[in-house]
């Protein structure tokens, strides 16, 4: 696949995407052709969102094309889990030298390809290029193909230059990728009635684990998971499923609008975080499947299920009440932890609103109340001012804002890629009101903000 | 004398090295209200400061110019002004640290010409130092990219004056950590001296819990004191690569400098302490006396389990040298040795090979030894040799107190002896059948 202008404008337009739906009659939401500001941009390039949607496959190699920058100083340090092949951990790259940015990188990358091949015997190979083989012009699909051909295995070009855009883009490249040239070049064994796609959930911490026995119990067989903790060949067959889940996230909307397309696979939009959520996922797949007995059964679980976990969080509940949390996080995250933190009896004050569309939006507010504050943008230092302000008792976001709360002496939960505990499904939610009770009361609070004895005390 | 070899192979698995702007963006850490910028893709600084956060456990300054496919183009100019003046007005920096990228190299933006512009245009930015560092990812590695902004500090911001005669430079390379930094402060100021620490990461990135929020470092080297650094009488030189920084010194202002590959191990510290002793004229102090002791008795107790142990190394060339000379020091042998870039040090290792590559390629040469140095990304190969590992270099993921950590002086070499020889004396345990 050729990565034009005209293909980064119709990712970037995407239709399915509410980003691009009018604001209010007034012309388009312009968030994902925003351009990064030069000098306040916080976030990652293309490059990295291609990797965070496409490395969670397990028995592929993943192999960057580009200087040590891109690889060395990311790999390995994502926190999509395997239950099986570890490959797709492993760091693989051209690491270009001068000598092959001034010649051409193709040669290098061809024989790279063939190495990893050989020694690694891989499932595929996904190709990655990056800004500086994209300046130069390495024609990579064609050394793909080529090398495909030789080894017989799939090799799978990603264009997936950072400055062509955002990490949101980079997803969408890398769902392209899986469009063109993985979906659909294989079929399944067999299939049943129930067979769903998951898609965007990219098994963090595990979380995949917490919600894949619910499935079970119930019937439904997960055919494809785009792409946590998959593998290859599930994905080649993703086209007979006979529904598409999208989990949490716009950031794979592409392929599950285009499955719908090519294949007739209604999609639909759900999260596994907080009770009502995962109750009204499981809801809603068993009526889209459509049979009766199903939604029977999913009835069945969710009033175990639920009864099981009132009981778990009792104890929690007691505790997390009333306390008030400011969340910085973004897209479909927001509301899907604010729900989350309700069900704990817990008060959202404030949260981002930067990334989510106009629909998340008006979810938020209705979830906030009215006095709930929106943050639109931020940094930092109004991340704090914010919990000064709205005397917040602790501060739910991504990592990198870890150390802006703690520095500042207030409790920090980590809801991002990199977090370590898994806050998907039923148990996910036991596990998040833990973390959130041992953050809020641990005995450090008022030790790191005593002052010291011999210090005047201000009055 | 050791033979330097380069596996030929066209892809690197499991890569050891980082890249250039990571490193100068360390080296510039070590300053005091400091905002290192990267002029590259907003995915370069992403990458770099997730790195330094999950190592460091700190807050990191980084910024970007946030280059899109069109601005590569045309050419960076408007971006880099872009986020000068976005980074003064928002984040008010003392000083910004300017490196380049693989991106922006290949495109071959001017940067000095750009720079210059931007001056004529913002008379108002007078008064604002920007350091510049040209480091292309597709060259060398961290340790090149630091000491290429290293000699660039010591180049544009020390200015001549009276030599004062208590005065120091200490350059420092990155084979030492934040607590390494603390402790050679205080060996030096121990001798009566004064030092002017150059990055001084004990103070920005030890992990310390400041007062109020600041978008930028919040300690290191002042401006104050690097604009004084020409009034030294002396400049000790600590790691390899910081010795064309000192020679910078040297020819700028004729000040004598010393290089001290190493400051672990009896030998390295004995050398280090008599050079103090040599430029104060005061005498080693006590504490140090009864220090070299500790070290020496430590010595007898860890020796029995150090003896000919087989270990293998991957890390920078800086620190390579330390721990080559440390665990040949007692006993120990080196089994493989992997660097990331070259170095005048590599061919002087009193080892007979050490390799250019990556930790595929260590894994091969591990295989068999007793122990495992490298960072966290060795966890996995740790797992599959059954061999255990200790964490050195950047990053490490999966350790606590990275920055408190301190390898140097007598005391350093104490705990890395008693660490190791506990490491060692549980794996004979093990062995042992009871």
């Amino acid at each position: 696949m050729r990565l034009t202008q005209g293909k980064i404008n119709e990712l970037l337009s995407e239709s399915a995407c509410e980003h691009n739906h009018k604001k209010e009659g007034k012309g388009k939401n312009k968030s994902c052709t925003q351009q990064a500001q030069p000098g306040a941009a916080q976030g990652g390039c293309a490059f990295d969102g291609a990797s965070i949607a496409m490395v969670p496959i397990t028995d592929v190699a993943h192999l960057v094309h580009g200087p040590i920058a891109c690889a060395g100083n990311s790999w390995g340090s994502r926190g999509s889990l395997s239950s099986g092949p570890t490959l797709y951990k492993m760091g693989f790259t051209t690491d270009m030298n001068e000598n092959d940015v001034i010649f051409g990188g193709e040669k290098r990358l061809y024989k790279a390809i063939l190495e990893v091949q050989q020694r690694y015997n891989p499932a595929a190979i996904f190709v990655y290029s990056t800004c500086v083989t994209a300046l130069i012009g390495d024609d990579m699909d064609a050394v793909c193909q080529k090398a495909a051909e030789k080894t017989g295995t799939p090799v799978i070009p990603i264009n997936s230059p950072g400055f062509i855009g955002s990490k949101n883009l980079g997803n969408r490249v890398g769902g392209e990728s899986l469009l063109e040239y993985v979906i659909g070049t294989r079929e399944p064994e067999y299939t049943t009635p129930y067979d769903i796609n998951l898609i965007g959930e990219y098994n963090i911490a595990g979380e995949l684990w917490s919600v894949l026995p619910l499935f079970e119990k119930l019937g439904i067989r997960v055919l494809a998971k785009i792409t946590g903790d998959a593998r290859y060949h599930e994905v080649c067959v993703a086209h007979r499923a006979k529904l598409n889940v999208m989990i949490c996230s716009k950031a794979l909307i592409n392929v599950a609008r285009k499955m719908e397309e090519r294949y007739g696979i209604p999609y639909i939009e759900e999260s596994f975080y907080g009770v009502e959520d995962i109750n009204k996922c499981l809801r809603d797949i068993a009526a889209k499947i459509g049979d009766a007995d199903l939604q029977q059964r999913v009835e069945q679980l969710i009033a175990e299920e639920t009864e099981k976990l009132d009981q778990a969080l009792a104890p929690y509940r007691e505790r997390l009440r009333g306390k008030r949390v400011v969340l910085y996080t973004g897209g479909v995250k927001s509301w899907s932890i604010i729900s989350a933190a309700k069900d704990l009896g817990m008060e959202v004050v404030a949260t981002s609103t930067k990334k989510s569309t106009e629909e998340d939006k008006a979810r938020i507010k209705e979830l906030l109340g009215k006095d709930g504050i929106m943050l639109e943008k931020g940094n930092a230092q109004e991340l704090l001012k914010v919990i000064a302000q709205t005397k917040a008792d602790m501060l739910i976001a991504g990592g990198r804002n870890q150390y802006t709360a703690l520095k500042a002496k207030i409790p920090f939960l980590d809801i991002n890629q990199e977090r370590h505990h898994p806050y998907a499904g039923y148990e996910g939610m036991v596990e998040m009101a833990r973390e959130l009770e041992e953050a809020l009361y641990s005995p450090i609070w008022q030790q790191v903000r005593k002052p010291a004895p011999w210090e005047e005390v201000l009055v | 004398m050791a033979t330097v070899t380069i596996p030929k192979k066209s892809v690197a698995v499991n890569p050891l090295k980082q890249s250039q702007p990571l490193g100068a963006a360390l080296a510039f850490l070590g300053l005091k209200g400091m905002m290192p910028l990267f002029h590259g893709s907003q995915g370069c600084t992403a990458f770099a400061k997730v790195m330094l956060v999950r190592h460091f456990r700190e807050a990191i300054p980084l910024s970007t110019t946030a280059m899109t496919e069109v601005s590569t183009i045309l050419g960076g100019e408007d971006n880099v002004e872009q986020a000068i003046l976005t980074l003064v007005e928002k984040s008010k920096p003392e000083i910004i640290g300017l490196c380049t990228t693989g991106l922006t190299e290949t495109r071959g933006d001017d940067m000095e010409g750009i720079l210059k512009g931007i001056r004529k245009r913002h008379p108002e930015l007078y008064d604002l130092p920007i350091v510049f560092a040209s480091t292309p990812d597709f060259r060398g590695a961290l340790q090149d990219g630091f000491a290429i902004a290293l000699e660039s500090l010591m180049r544009e911001l020390p200015q001549p004056g009276v030599t004062r005669a208590t005065q120091i430079t200490i350059l420092v390379s990155p084979a030492f950590t934040p607590g390494d930094v603390q402790d050679v402060k205080d060996m030096v100021t121990a001798f009566g001296l004064v030092p002017v620490v150059v990055p001084d990461l004990s103070a920005s990135l030890d992990g310390h819990l400041d007062e109020t929020y600041s978008a930028t470092t919040t300690g290191g080297t002042t401006l104050a004191e690097l604009r004084e650094i020409g009034s030294s009488v002396f400049t000790l030189a600590l790691g390899e690569c910081t010795r064309k920084a000192a020679e910078v010194l040297e020819s700028r202002f004729n000040i004598p400098f010393e290089v001290f590959p190493s400051l672990t191990g009896l030998d390295p510290v004995d050398d280090f302490l008599q050079g103090l002793m040599d430029i104060s004229g005061v005498p080693v102090p006590a504490k140090y006396r009864h220090q070299r002791q500790q070290v020496q008795d430590a010595m007898l107790d860890t020796h029995f389990y150090f003896g000919r142990k087989r270990v293998s190394l991957a890390m920078e060339p800086d620190l390579l040298w330390t721990w080559v000379h440390f665990l040949q020091s007692m006993g120990a042998e080196v089994q493989a040795a992997v660097t990331t870039t070259k170095s005048p040090l590599l061919e002087q290792l009193p080892i007979e090979t050490v390799t250019i590559g990556d930790l595929e390629d260590f894994e091969q040469l591990a295989a068999g030894s007793d122990l495992l140095v490298t960072n966290s990304h060795g966890k996995a190969i740790a797992r599959r040799l059954n061999i255990p590992l200790y964490r050195q270099g950047l990053p490490i993921y999966d350790r606590l107190g990275n920055g408190f950590f301190s390898k140097v002086g007598y005391t350093g070499t104490t705990r890395l002896l008693f660490e190791l020889g506990n490491l060692f004396l549980e794996q004979e345990e093990t062995k042992v059948r009871h």
